[in-house]
């Protein structure tokens, strides 16, 4: 077992250097995308390889759901079980929800007697008080991410999408609630409000349990942040994208890791 | 009917010397976002699809995987516990890989017939597909028996020597 855990330790540390492998596949599976009078709907919150299957629970504690007035909007029932997190979204009013998970973190990696070790938290002062003395090869990464999935009611707006401007985020060209089989969809991605030009962008049906091969694929994006994605058929799609730079917010961070993490559901027209 | 005691004494005087059994298998390079190495488990089947010998695994010590190699699981895997029957040993990298299965005692046990050597490889975040190669037990002949998957497995080559 022991080299089993320090094979994974030093996928985690590459992890963190390649912006393109990811670990584990995070999301938001909304009961309800699109509906035609208010309602509230159900959202399971998981970690899983099975894509919509729950496997892992993650908290809900930075939870951050925006109604189409751009104030939060109602919840209830938040509720972290074993192998999922479910929660309640109140849609009272006519227009777009956007349900997020905005993470942001740091890694500390350092060597304690020629042990690779890690260390993460919030606050990188707190973090690197943290790190043992005689630490060696000390060294600090920034992590932001989003985890995200819409909802509406009746025709989507789009007051409750408008990007915070920090990290790696999604602007919808069209509509992330108007999305049809065979058709195309733009999104333009940006980070920290600028273009993501040449974003390597994943998308991954759901269903992965009961096929032989994942049917993904990759679309990368303009210099615009663009990205056109055609649906190859109505349903559920993961998409997750990653991109790293140096826009780091503390100065012994080496490295800032940027994620976005997005359920889509394409309906039948 | 009457030539049966003479292989029967021919197969007693070759007793001694064991048939060859070698299975080499291709593990495809593979460019996607997420790379894990496959599992991959071998066994031997008869033409009902029932495990006349389980042959043997790879894989990284996680049992939570051991599911995804679906056939293998249904068929053997599900009712045993480690240390799993036949040779088991650590995944592996990219590239061609030769594994002599000829002294486990279940091919020494195996009877003589018609069977199938089955491959099946899983992929963490990735594919899984399952290769098959017919043979005749005890071997003939000399010979080289090759099957191609597409996409998790390539080259699959069963050697076998009387």
């Amino acid at each position: 077992m022991k080299p089993v855990s320090l094979a994974a330790a030093a996928v985690s540390a590459l992890l963190l250097l390649s912006p393109a492998a990811q670990a584990h596949k995070r999301w938001l599976l909304p009961t309800h995308t699109v509906v035609s009078e208010a309602q509230w709907i159900s959202v399971d919150a998981s970690v899983s390889n099975d894509i919509f299957y729950p496997d892992r629970a993650y908290s809900l504690e930075r939870l951050q759901v925006t109604g189409p007035d751009g104030k939060a909007a109602e919840t209830d029932h938040l509720l972290e079980m074993h192998r999922r997190s479910v929660f309640d979204v109140n849609l009272a009013a006519t227009g777009s929800y956007r349900i997020a998970l905005p993470g942001h973190f740091f890694l500390a990696f350092f060597e304690q007697d020629g042990e690779r070790k890690r260390l993460f938290g919030e606050d990188a002062e707190a973090l690197l008080k943290k790190v043992p003395k005689g630490a060696d090869k000390v060294r600090l990464l920034e992590s932001v991410s989003r985890i995200e999935t819409f909802a509406s009611v009746g025709a989507p707006d789009t007051a409750a999408l408008k990007p915070t401007g920090k990290g790696l985020e999604l602007v919808p060209v069209t509509h992330p609630n108007d999305l049809y089989s065979g058709e195309t969809a733009r999104f333009r991605f940006v980070v920290d409000g600028k273009p993501a030009a040449g974003l390597e962008v994943h998308l991954l049906p759901a269903g992965t349990r009961y096929r032989d091969a994942q049917q993904d694929w990759t679309v990368t994006s303009d210099d615009n942040g663009e990205v056109a994605i055609e649906w190859p058929h109505a349903g559920r799609f993961f998409l997750e994208a990653e991109a790293s730079d140096q826009n780091v917010s503390h100065k012994q961070a080496e490295r800032r890791r940027l994620e976005y993490l997005g359920t889509f559901e394409v309906l039948p027209l | 009917m009457r030539l049966i005691p003479i292989v029967m004494l021919s197969a007693l005087a070759f007793a001694a010397e064991a048939a060859q059994f070698q299975v080499e298998v291709e593990v495809p390079r593979l460019r996607v976002a997420e790379y894990h190495a496959p599992y991959v488990a071998f066994w031997i089947e008869t033409p009902e699809n029932t495990v006349a010998a389980p042959l043997g695994l790879w894989y990284d010590d996680q049992e939570k995987w051991l599911k995804d190699l679906r056939q293998w699981w249904r068929r053997t895997g599900r009712s045993q516990s480690a240390p799993y029957d036949g040779l088991t040993g650590a995944t592996r990298s990219p590239g061609k890989h030769s594994v002599d299965f000829s002294e486990l005692p279940a091919m020494a046990e195996l009877p003589a017939g018609d069977y199938q050597l089955v491959v099946e490889a899983a992929r963490e975040v990735g594919g899984r597909e399952v290769v098959r190669i017919p043979f005749q037990w005890p071997p003939a002949s000399a010979q080289q028996l090759r099957a191609e998957g597409t996409e998790e497995l390539h080259d699959v080559t069963l050697t076998l020597t009387p």
